[in-house]
């Protein structure tokens, strides 16, 4: 249970910290670029031009403290005012939300499972063939920035194959629908930059799935199974790869933000419309309460799923309760 | 960022490579040359920190000057072919190391100078002491790397000084994390025991006695930071949030980017830079990934250990 109020803890106190650095930043920096954005801002309306005069100081003419709570407050109730574009925030953010939530989810997903399965393969057959090759090449591909992984496969697949598209999340003239021919088209535009992902983060499960697998399998409890005289399927799956799984869950919600970054660029790589993409557009166009929502976004998504995999972790590991 | 993990997880390791012994910097160039991936890795460091010094032995033309024809495929008169503006890429591309690689290098020394005086006093000092500090290392862990880096990046104005404060900022916690276990491992030592009742005040323990057991996870720790901070400032500055006007691999890509080389059919001025970090990237993993080896037995292939007197 104190493992769990911890973990609570934690997540209370970062979103804290991620809601100050906003807070903050616009107050420190030098040059005060909020004053300049703001002043683009006349012609809305009173309570979206107050909501963003807290969010970076500006005119307001009041203690700075209750200033913060303030900040806080609307940060809660979801006012985080408009876009350079004069749309809400929210609306903005929320129509991105699927797309970058589908490439990201899929992609992690699929990352870890082949990253698991070859983990624990080459750990179980150390020094055989899949193990001499799989993992040190994947580990050196997986430190490769993953623009690059998707500017390459830019260069083969769309640019001299042409087999698929350069750029987007689906052709332009098509409709939004459930049919066949739309699904197929978001399906191909989605490939690379799903890939390009996919590359890059399976190479960091193979790596650390292998050396659990390679601490667990010296245990014990491996040693009494083999002397059972279990099948060894058995003993790999059931004694050590449980095991040995343990530390990549919380790994896996720790490199969620890792991930979530190299969605950013693969979604700037491929001008796939995403949270990423929006991000990347809100710092050219100096649209910064936009860009600090997205931080906002982002650091969210970590937070709920380090929490999920720390609930996943205590359910799985007896240890973790009483510690 | 992975590298480092498998160091918590086999637990506590001597330090194989000590500065206390004597003619180390010999057994270490041994453990390097013996190692098939130490040697790459430091093949390739070598090779760039070459380039990086004397760029122009192999770059003959000006970099920036648009002198060319634009959009030039690959040819003897310039290999890369030229950019649009008509600037020769192999040139940009050998001149950019220098910055690439100072920008690295920074970062990653004051990020491994701030993440070993944060995680070794929050496990020596312990007590509310490591609980605060420990908080804040676990804060920055959980903050996401790239937005807060897009946030920060783009209140201050754009400039290398920017970008190494920024990524400096970003990128310590992890390894402080790893020197805080590493340093409560050490705790109970009998030679910390002996400085204590010497009467030593803690900032000595902890400069001059733990922090030189150390080394070799200190140096893991840099060159782990190194491949982090090799894409990330890269990819700053594909997003354009680097200095525009500073010639480096990242700004190479954000122009490539920008101009639309891929389409263009001009591919060599988006791969060549990207080619070029995810190489020294590469190098930087590959000293790492051996220095693992090296330093943790357990992931060794085969070799027996030779016993060390730490």
């Amino acid at each position: 249970m104190r493992y769990i109020t911890r973990r609570v803890g934690l997540f209370v106190i970062t979103l804290w910290a991620a809601l100050t650095v906003n807070f903050i930043i616009p107050r420190v920096m030098p040059g005060n670029e909020a004053t300049a954005v703001l002043a683009t801002f006349r012609d809305v309306n009173p309570a979206a031009l107050h909501a963003l005069q807290i969010e970076f100081g500006v005119n307001v003419h009041q203690n700075l403290f209750v200033t913060y709570l303030q900040y806080i407050a609307n940060c809660f109730t979801g006012q985080f005012g408009l876009t350079a574009q004069r749309v809400p925030v929210l609306t903005e953010i929320a129509g991105k939300i699927p797309w970058t939530l589908a490439l990201v989810g899929v992609t992690t997903i699929i990352a870890f499972a082949i990253g698991t399965l070859v983990g624990v393969l080459s750990a179980w057959r150390r020094g055989g063939r899949l193990d001499g090759i799989l993992p040190p090449m994947l580990f050196i591909v997986a430190t490769f920035p993953v623009f690059f992984v998707g500017l390459l496969l830019l260069f083969v697949f769309a640019v001299t194959l042409n087999w698929l598209p350069l750029s987007s999340n689906y052709s332009i003239g098509a409709t939004p629908s459930l049919s066949l021919s739309f699904v197929g088209d978001v399906f191909t535009h989605a490939l690379l930059p799903g890939l390009s992902l996919v590359i890059v983060t399976a190479g960091l499960w193979i790596y650390s799935m292998r050396n659990n697998m390679i601490t667990t399998l010296a245990e014990d409890y491996v040693k009494m199974g083999r002397a059972k005289g279990l099948p060894s399927w058995r003993i790999m799956t059931d004694y050590a790869a449980r095991n040995a799984i343990l530390p990549n869950l919380t790994g896996f919600a720790m490199q969620l933000g890792y991930v979530l970054g190299g969605s950013i660029l693969v979604e700037y790589t491929f001008s796939y419309p995403g949270l990423g993409y929006l991000f990347y557009t809100s710092t050219t166009d100096h649209d910064l309460p936009l860009m600090q929502a997205l931080f906002l976004v982002y650091t969210l998504a970590v937070l709920v799923c380090v929490l999920l995999a720390d609930f996943l972790t205590a359910g799985l590991d007896p240890r973790t309760r009483d510690a | 960022m992975s590298t480092a993990t498998i160091i918590s997880e086999a637990g506590p390791l001597e330090p194989v490579v000590s500065t206390q012994e004597q003619g180390s910097p010999a057994r270490f160039m041994q453990a390097v040359l013996r190692n098939r991936k130490a040697t790459a890795g430091a093949l390739i460091l070598l090779l760039m920190v070459f380039v990086a010094a004397f760029p122009g032995l192999i770059g003959r033309d000006d970099p920036q000057a648009a002198i060319y024809g634009q959009d030039l495929g690959p040819s003897w008169q310039h290999l890369l072919g030229t950019t649009q503006l008509g600037q020769d890429v192999f040139s940009q591309l050998i001149w950019g190391t220098r910055l690439t690689l100072i920008v690295t290098v920074v970062v990653s020394a004051i990020a491994t100078v701030i993440s070993m005086i944060i995680g070794v006093t929050a496990a020596y000092v312990g007590g509310l002491t490591d609980r605060s500090l420990s908080l804040l290392t676990d804060i920055f862990l959980i903050l996401p790397t790239l937005p807060l880096l897009i946030v920060l990046a783009s209140y201050l104005p754009p400039g290398t000084v920017t970008l190494i404060l920024v990524l400096t900022l970003t990128s310590w916690a992890f390894q402080a994390r790893q020197l805080r276990s590493q340093g409560l491992s050490l705790r109970a030592r009998d030679f910390l025991a002996a400085a204590r009742v010497r009467g030593e005040r803690t900032s000595y323990i902890i400069l001059f006695e733990i922090i030189p057991t150390m080394t070799s996870l200190i140096v893991a720790s840099f060159l782990g930071l190194s491949v982090f901070v090799v894409g990330f400032a890269a990819g700053l500055q594909f997003l354009g949030l680097g200095n525009s006007t500073e010639l480096t691999w990242g700004t190479m890509l954000y122009y490539a980017q920008q101009g639309g080389a891929l389409e263009a059919g001009n591919a060599w001025w988006a791969l060549a830079p990207g080619a070029a970090v995810a190489v020294l990237g590469a190098g930087f993993a590959l000293v790492n990934y051996a220095f693992d080896e090296i330093g943790n037995p357990a992931l060794r292939p085969v070799r027996k250990r030779a016993r060390t007197t730490a």
